[in-house]
């Protein structure tokens, strides 16, 4: 059978996520979910949080100051625990060890505004600089929403991220109906997808890629190893995350993220979704118009039944 | 229950042997060995003491790992080799890197470090190119200098001169190394040849990596490589980790060989140990390998048939590799596999029932099938990849490649069957057919025969999982280990040795050995006769992953 009518044969088999839910999540291990009173006593969170490969987790008194430290569990008052996501790997060691207090939690849509929008529980100010982050951005995406061309930078990542980027054109996610597109010159390009530990020698390359970018710019951290370095973390040839050599606008947590991941964080840069994580601080029918655009042209999603 | 069976067996290596000397030349048994036809497997080196580094020459022979071991001590060579270091210590001169293209070892000096960091030894790479690459990678990081070695160009990190490198003697693998750029000259000018300089950003979605194209305009002459961009030091992150942290790292050396890497620094743990895996954790292993290798090679396949712009293939292929990483994902939570080989065994059975993962490995098999036959009888794609990118077999032999691009040139090795590792002994892999003609098509021939063989030996593991019903544990407890060994798995790229160290349970060193570092000193030799436009294909057809090469 020749190729074309080979093409039409599957129908369309392209996701119709952001403007309906894609039950794949369902299925997937998003991100860690933690109880805001931890549901194990003192020992067992001591030894989650000294599991933990990458230090995300931190012990603190309630009503003490931010934790710096995981050893205040000797003193009386009950223990609060936080978990940095973008440090996080995924690797459950602490819904082991913890679980009345940590939770594995499906769900793909994990892309966070700002660095502080990834610690959970959030702390006291987090509210306020994620939404002074949210409002810096969207004021420099408001002319984004139609069209958003893409350049990708890997700056140490492990390769995984790479195959997860490039699978947001394949036609399950076909990343152009939603009117996003890579492009191969950094002059071209409006957002900046960043991934990798921060190697040394891409330093340079990374930042004259930034530099090149038109004004407005806007950057998104792909995987946890871009936010924090992850396992590979700092030493001589690695920076603790690339988000240390450019400006981070949008975090997406992952040791890689789903395509999915990497998708919301782009909607979410771009205003498209910016704000369903803000629990109502926008009206839903707001965002329609800009989900709309792009999305109902598309064949890809018009064919569907 | 039992666990009988064949263990996972990696190779043991005593704390302290070192091959007595014998005359002037390094690693006088692995010059002999590799003579006489064994596979030069690879060379790494070790901290040993506050001021020596350890070489360790591996080679295969008839389906053993050979090990012998050399002590450099910095500022001279240990006992035996010293006869080879002849060359005049150099004067360093600080600031300039005597490391010119034509450095016929005479003229190697020291990085600059003047006084501390000149350990040498004789460079292998004149008698086994294959060493090559090894040789300036233990130099880039160790500040060990092999004497004689042809082109000592800085490889995974251009040491700036006056700094220590980061993990020999005086090194400190903390401290901030910006590469120096100085002796990397990105344009070479002659009659009518010019370089192209492509990357490390490149157009499209890549993994960083400098290409530079020596061409006269048409035909490429000769192909650089320069990986240090993604040198991220993850050696010196395994030092003083558990072992348990060990294969979460191991994982990230080489993101989309997770598995093996995880398989092969667990086994070389569990060797150390003493320990037994439970044969059906050793079934689960496959499972996840075998998925990891198809997604690889299909990975292959849609860069082929998007550098030849066939568009429905593209998008096809593309669709079932997102399968494939879809029922990865429904079996263990992460689309890499990550998490589940762990030292002593698995954390889990496979997340879905033996039926349903029989059930969905045929479904996508047999949808690969159809389209990859309707690929290789498309005319136009096919021409694209005949003839194109040819590594011959003296090449492939001369550099021992491994892999699926050895094996389409003539290198028939693979240590699922030469050295049967984990449960890979008592599962029947399909013989290979054999290729030689060493170009990208005999490449993605191979990788198809093997996505075929890795779901016939996903339904016998899943099969005999079945019968055996779950385990008493899926994990064995690792007892606290020390001591040196190697354990190995053939990743979807090739052979993937990994050295782990111990001392009282702590890592002390380790090195993933990827196949894509070892295969990537053989492609420049993959352009005899290509042009411009043939090297996205031939660049495909390796299939090699950056960060694994430069990790």
């Amino acid at each position: 059978m020749p190729w074309v009518p080979r093409g039409l044969r599957d129908g369309v088999v392209t996701s119709g996520y952001p403007r309906r839910p894609d039950g794949y999540g369902a299925g997937f291990l998003g991100h860690i979910e933690v109880a805001r009173v931890p549901g194990d006593d003192a020992r067992a969170l001591a030894a989650a949080a000294g599991a933990c490969p990458t230090g995300a987790i931190q012990l603190a008194r309630l009503g003490e100051a931010d934790g710096t430290g995981g050893d205040g569990f000797h003193g009386s008052a009950p223990l609060g625990v936080r978990l940095d996501r973008g440090r996080c790997i995924l690797c459950g060691r602490c819904v082991r060890l913890a679980p009345g207090t940590f939770r594995a939690d499906p769900g793909f849509e994990t892309a966070g505004i700002g660095r502080r929008a990834l610690v959970v529980p959030a702390g006291e100010g987090d509210e306020e600089e994620v939404a002074a982050a949210r409002a810096s951005l969207a004021r420099r995406v408001r002319g984004l929403r139609r069209s958003v061309h893409v350049r990708h930078v890997d700056a140490g990542s492990d390769g995984s991220e790479e195959w997860e980027v490039s699978a947001l054109t394949n036609p399950v996610y076909d990343i152009q109906r939603l009117g996003v597109f890579f492009t191969a010159s950094p002059k071209h390009a409006d957002l900046l997808l960043v991934t990798g530990a921060g190697s040394a020698g891409m330093e340079g390359p990374l930042r004259q890629t930034y530099e090149l970018m038109p004004e407005p710019k806007v950057v998104v951290a792909v995987g946890t190893d871009a936010a924090s370095g992850g396992m590979v973390g700092e030493g001589y040839a690695a920076r603790a995350g690339a988000a240390r050599v450019v400006p981070v606008d949008v975090f997406v947590p992952g040791s890689p993220p789903s395509p999915f991941g990497v998708l919301h964080g782009i909607l979410a840069a771009v205003g498209i979704l910016g704000s369903r994580r803000a629990a109502g601080a926008e009206d839903p029918a707001a965002r329609t118009p800009a989900v709309r655009g792009p999305v109902a042209e598309s064949p890809a999603v018009r064919s569907r039944p | 229950m039992t666990s009988e069976g064949p263990t996972c067996a990696p190779g043991r290596v005593a704390g302290s042997r070192t091959e007595p000397p014998a005359g002037t030349a390094a690693f006088p048994a692995t010059l002999r060995r590799v003579r006489d036809g064994a596979r030069f497997c690879g060379l790494f080196a070790l901290p040993a003491g506050r001021d020596g580094v350890r070489l360790v020459a591996v080679v295969s022979d008839h389906g053993e790992l050979l090990v012998e071991q050399e002590a450099v001590a910095a500022g001279a060579v240990a006992a035996g080799a010293g006869a080879a270091g002849t060359n005049a210590t150099g004067t360093g001169a600080a600031g300039t890197n005597a490391t010119g293209t034509n450095a016929t070892g005479t003229g190697a000096v020291g990085t600059g470090a003047v006084g501390t960091n000149q350990g040498r030894y004789a460079s292998l790479t004149p008698a086994i190119p294959a060493a090559g690459w090894y040789e300036r990678r233990i130099r880039d990081l160790f500040g060990i200098e092999p004497a004689g070695h042809p082109r000592l160009d800085p490889l995974v990190l251009p040491v700036p001169p006056g700094s220590h490198a980061p993990l020999g003697p005086g090194g400190d693998p903390t401290a901030r190394i910006t590469p120096d750029l100085a002796p990397l000259p990105s344009h070479v000018h002659g009659e009518g040849v010019f370089t192209v300089p492509y990357g490390p950003v490149r157009s499209g979605v890549f993994e960083a990596v400098e290409y530079l194209i020596e061409t006269s305009g048409e035909d490429v002459s000769h192909v650089r490589t320069r990986i240090f961009y993604k040198h991220r030091g993850v050696e010196s992150r395994f030092v003083g980790a558990s072992v348990e942290d060990g294969a979460l790292l191991a994982e990230r050396v080489e993101g989309v060989a997770s598995v093996a890497h995880a398989m092969a620094f667990c086994a070389a743990v569990e060797e150390l140990g003493g320990v037994h895996v439970p044969l059906q954790s050793m079934l689960v292993r496959v499972v996840h390998a075998e998925l990891e290798r198809v997604a690889n090679h299909l990975e292959t396949m849609v860069r082929h048939t998007e550098a030849a712009g066939q568009a429905v293939a593209y998008a096809v292929l593309s669709h079932h590799k997102e399968r494939v990483q879809r029922l990865r994902a429904q079996l263990c939570g992460s689309r890499f596999g990550r998490g589940v080989v762990v030292p002593g065994g698995v954390t889990g059975p496979l997340g879905l029932p033996p039926a349903d993962v029989l059930r969905a490995v045929g479904a996508i098999q047999h949808a690969i099938d159809r389209d990859v036959d309707r690929l290789m009888d498309t005319p136009s794609f096919v021409d694209r990849l005949r003839g194109t990118g040819v590594l011959s077999r003296d090449e492939a032999r001369r550099f021992a490649v491994v892999g699926p691009v050895g094996r389409a040139s003539g290198q028939a090795e693979d240590v699922r069957t030469s050295r049967p590792y984990c449960a890979y002994g008592r599962l029947g892999l399909p013989v290979a057919e054999r290729h030689e003609e060493g170009d990208a098509l005999a490449r993605q021939q191979v990788r198809i025969a093997e996505i075929a063989g890795a779901f016939h030996l996903v339904r016998q593991a899943v099969d005999e999982l079945d019968e055996l019903g779950h385990p008493a544990s899926w994990r064995t407890t690792v007892p606290s280990v020390s001591g040196m060994a190697i354990g190995w798995a053939e990743a979807p790229q090739g052979e993937l040795l990994s050295l782990v160290e111990a001392e009282g349970g702590r890592l002390t060193h380790v090195t993933q050995r990827s196949a894509s570092f070892h295969n990537l000193a053989a492609y420049p030799s993959a352009f005899p006769k290509d042009v411009f436009t043939d090297v996205a294909f031939v660049e495909a057809s390796f299939g090699l992953s950056i960060a694994g090469a430069a990790c």
